[in-house]
């Protein structure tokens, strides 16, 4: 089952790394991971997309938080949570007709268009990863020159909040 | 004026790195001198509270180190240069983290300057060990070096115990500040748990008073977490049997009659047939490796389990268990004193009784006897002899092989840290340096190092550092011209295809010791054992290396077969 796990750890080098390196010495599956500062500078927020069976998924959340830099982790499965990722997507439009499709497209997808060239579009899109594969099969007709996916940010909804 | 008054009580990190040891009562460091390392040695050379104890090879640096910590109640620190220095002192390192072993290893580092640009003996050393340590630092800055080893040490002793990395660049070292060591450290993100859930300390008694045929298994973490006597005193008040682990040997006297041996793939038939037909485990400090489970999927089919671990990664890892309880070993066997004190209830005496018989029962196939009678040296007649002539009073080390089961099987450990051997990372070659840092620790002790021919040449170089500090040890190598262990397997499994398992052209020890400044004596006869023994014992200032000529068919009995469930012995 797909899970995902939010982690606090403490903003210093080699902090990633141990994370990293935890998931392939064990053999886990790592789907997506995002990480940065938080608004305390002290601290990282990292987003981990796994899959596992609930055995697994316990185990990896016992040894992130047996990672000295781990201060604490929620596995957000368990709650109502909200999942967001961005694209960024450049597409080749050379006529004004194939421009004026992607521009409805991105409408429809609520996404924005951020770069225009004489022949490209940038289109920024956020949403859940499903939504943002909806988007890029309907962009199919295009020629897609670059996709650009941060992977997953979650957060849980209300009460429920990861914080020290 | 305030600057010149600051820059006079300013030390180098060298200086800081030497009182920061004495801060922290560190009374002996294993180590090797190197480029990145001579501002160090040189400010340990104009001290004298911290003493340092020169090797022959990085590897016996961080053995010698693990043999000190295993054997005392204190945490083992060596030292070693950047590059080869670091490279050298990972197996010892992986070796300490597989069986949580409190150490801190110091490695230099090239300058801050030079670090990424390839250097000249520069390694990625925080890189290279972080899948091997508790934790490890990198300390980039002077100011920073005080509180890093007082971190180092804090995270290596506590909760589960382990090595720990700190990686100092020699810039680092030559810098200067002032010297202040912190009293006390907090981290917010390291919080081990001590004290058992009270909840799950009450479910525990009731299900171990439950129980109609109990089986209590403890590991190594019984003698890291010094639960040894309050291990014996709830055994005792249960009246239950007891195994311990290849780790745990020591944390409950083996001569006690609830005692049923090791347990595992060369453990005893009544500790694993036992194991088997419980029906309420009783787990403590033991980390369910696949040498004690065998088959998974046939470990103790009819038992509900009760584990104990200070490290909540172990529980429900291998075997799915019913009442965990994270907590260290000795606080939470008090827990469960008192909670069956205060629970009231006793065990039920008349099935513990048939419990009882039938242990008896297999007790009765004597699973570990052997030919007492061949014309040749028997090796597990050696260690048997070396038990008795040392009164089981010993400090003894091994090595990695058959040897190694032989000493844990015939040597019947009485006292916790007094066997200290390699159990996760198997380690061949521990031997020799962990008998040193025993040493070190008990200076006035008999330490014996059961080893093997093969396993005994590789860290063999320390034989000289042994004559450096004049150290007694006592060397039994069980000598079957064999990689005995691999040849074993390979008659069992291989249909007798000896393939690279045989030592050839192996050197006359007894010249080697004696090269080496030591005493060396060869024994080809069994009925020579026990006067060789003896010898050895009485040359009390001398390092005696005993090199005994073993029978080279002999195989490690009983035997589980990998993929075998813990009923599936293989006998004599």
């Amino acid at each position: 089952m797909r899970h995902i796990i939010s982690v606090l750890l403490e903003n210093e080098a080699g902090a990633l790394s141990r994370v990293a390196g935890l998931f392939s010495a064990r053999g886990y599956n790592i789907e997506s991971l995002t990480v940065a500062p938080t608004d305390d500078p002290s601290l990282s927020r990292m987003t981990i997309v796994t899959s596992g069976s609930d055995e697994i998924v316990e185990q990896i959340t016992k040894q992130l938080n047996k990672l000295i830099d781990v201060i604490k982790l929620l596995d957000m499965t368990a709650y109502p949570h909200i999942e967001r990722e961005m694209a960024l997507v450049k597409v080749r439009v050379p006529e004004a007709a194939d421009r004026e499709e992607a521009k409805r497209l991105a409408d429809i997808f609520r996404g924005r268009i951020i770069d225009v060239t004489h022949d490209t579009y940038v289109i920024e899109i956020t949403g859940e990863g499903s939504k943002l594969d909806a988007f890029l099969e309907a962009l199919q007709p295009f020629p897609v020159l670059e996709v650009v996916r941060s992977g997953v940010m979650g957060i849980a909804r209300g009460d429920v909040s990861l914080q020290i | 004026m305030s600057e010149t008054a600051s820059s006079s009580t300013a030390i180098t990190g060298a200086e800081i790195f030497c009182r920061s040891l004495q801060a922290e009562g560190v009374e002996v460091v294993f180590g090797y001198p190197g480029g990145a390392v001579l501002h160090i040695y040189d400010a340990l050379y104009r001290q004298d509270k911290v003493s340092h104890v020169l090797v022959r090879h990085e590897q016996g640096a961080v053995h010698a180190a693990e043999g000190y910590a295993k054997s005392s109640d204190k945490p083992g620190v060596a030292l070693v240069t950047s590059g080869p220095g670091a490279t050298n002192a990972i197996t010892g390192i992986a070796d300490a983290y597989m069986d949580s072993v409190p150490l801190v290893v110091f490695t230099g580092q090239v300058p801050t300057s030079l670090i990424g640009n390839d250097a000249f003996q520069e390694v990625d050393t925080v890189g290279i060990t972080r899948p091997c340590v508790k934790h490890n630092f990198l300390v980039k800055d002077v100011k920073d070096l005080a509180t890093t080893i007082k971190k180092a040490f804090y995270v290596a002793t506590t909760g589960r115990p382990g090595p720990v990395v700190v990686d100092i660049p020699k810039d680092v070292t030559a810098d200067s500040c002032e010297f202040e060591y912190p009293e006390s450290i907090h981290m917010r993100s390291y919080n081990p748990t001590t004290k058992g859930h009270t909840g799950q300390i009450r479910k525990a008694v009731e299900l171990i008073l439950s129980a109609k045929q109990p089986m209590i298994y403890t590991g190594g973490g019984v003698i890291l977490g010094r639960g040894s006597e309050a291990l014996t005193e709830f055994t005792r008040q249960l009246g239950y049997p007891i195994t311990n682990t290849l780790m745990g040997l020591g944390g409950y006297p083996a001569s006690d009659k609830q005692y049923l041996g090791m347990l595992g793939m060369h453990g005893t038939y009544e500790a694993n047939m036992a194991m088997h037909h419980a029906d309420v485990l009783i787990a403590i400090g033991a980390r369910f490796d696949d040498r004690v489970t065998g088959n998974i999927e046939k470990f103790c089919p009819h038992a509900k389990i009760v584990h104990v671990d200070v490290d909540p990664s172990s529980i429900s890892k291998n075997v799915k268990v019913d009442v965990p309880i994270v907590g260290e070993v000795e606080p939470v066997l008090r827990e469960l004193i008192k909670g069956l004190n205060e629970n009231g209830g006793k065990p039920d005496a008349e099935a513990l009784a048939t419990w009882w018989k039938q242990i008896e029962e297999w007790q009765a196939q004597d699973c570990l006897k052997y030919d007492q009678t061949s014309e040749l040296i028997k090796p597990q007649y050696v260690v048997q002899k070396f038990w008795e002539l040392t009164e089981g009073d010993a400090y003894v080390t091994s090595d990695v092989g058959q040897h190694q089961m032989w000493a844990a099987q015939f040597y019947r450990f009485d006292k916790p840290n007094r066997w200290i051997n390699s159990g996760g990372l198997g380690t061949m070659g521990v031997g020799l340096p962990f008998a040193m840092g025993v040493q070190f620790a008990h200076p006035d002790a008999t330490v014996g190092c059961i080893t093997g021919e093969a396993s005994i040449q590789m860290c063999i170089q320390e034989l000289s550092t042994c004559f450096q500090y004049q150290l007694p040890l006592k060397i039994l190598n069980l000598n079957n011209r064999y990689l005995g262990m691999v040849r074993q397997w390979q008659e069992f499994f291989y249909q007798g295809r000896y393939a690279m398992s045989y030592m050839d052209a192996l050197p006359d020890f007894v010249k080697l010791a004696e090269a080496y400044g030591h005493v060396g004596i060869q024994v080809t006869q069994p009925g020579d054992v026990e006067g060789a023994i003896k010898e050895a014992l009485a040359q009390k200032e001398r390092l005696v290396f005993l090199d005994f000529i073993t029978d080279q068919s002999e195989n490690v009995y009983p035997m589980i077969p990998a993929g075998a469930g813990q009923n599936e012995m293989i006998l004599v």
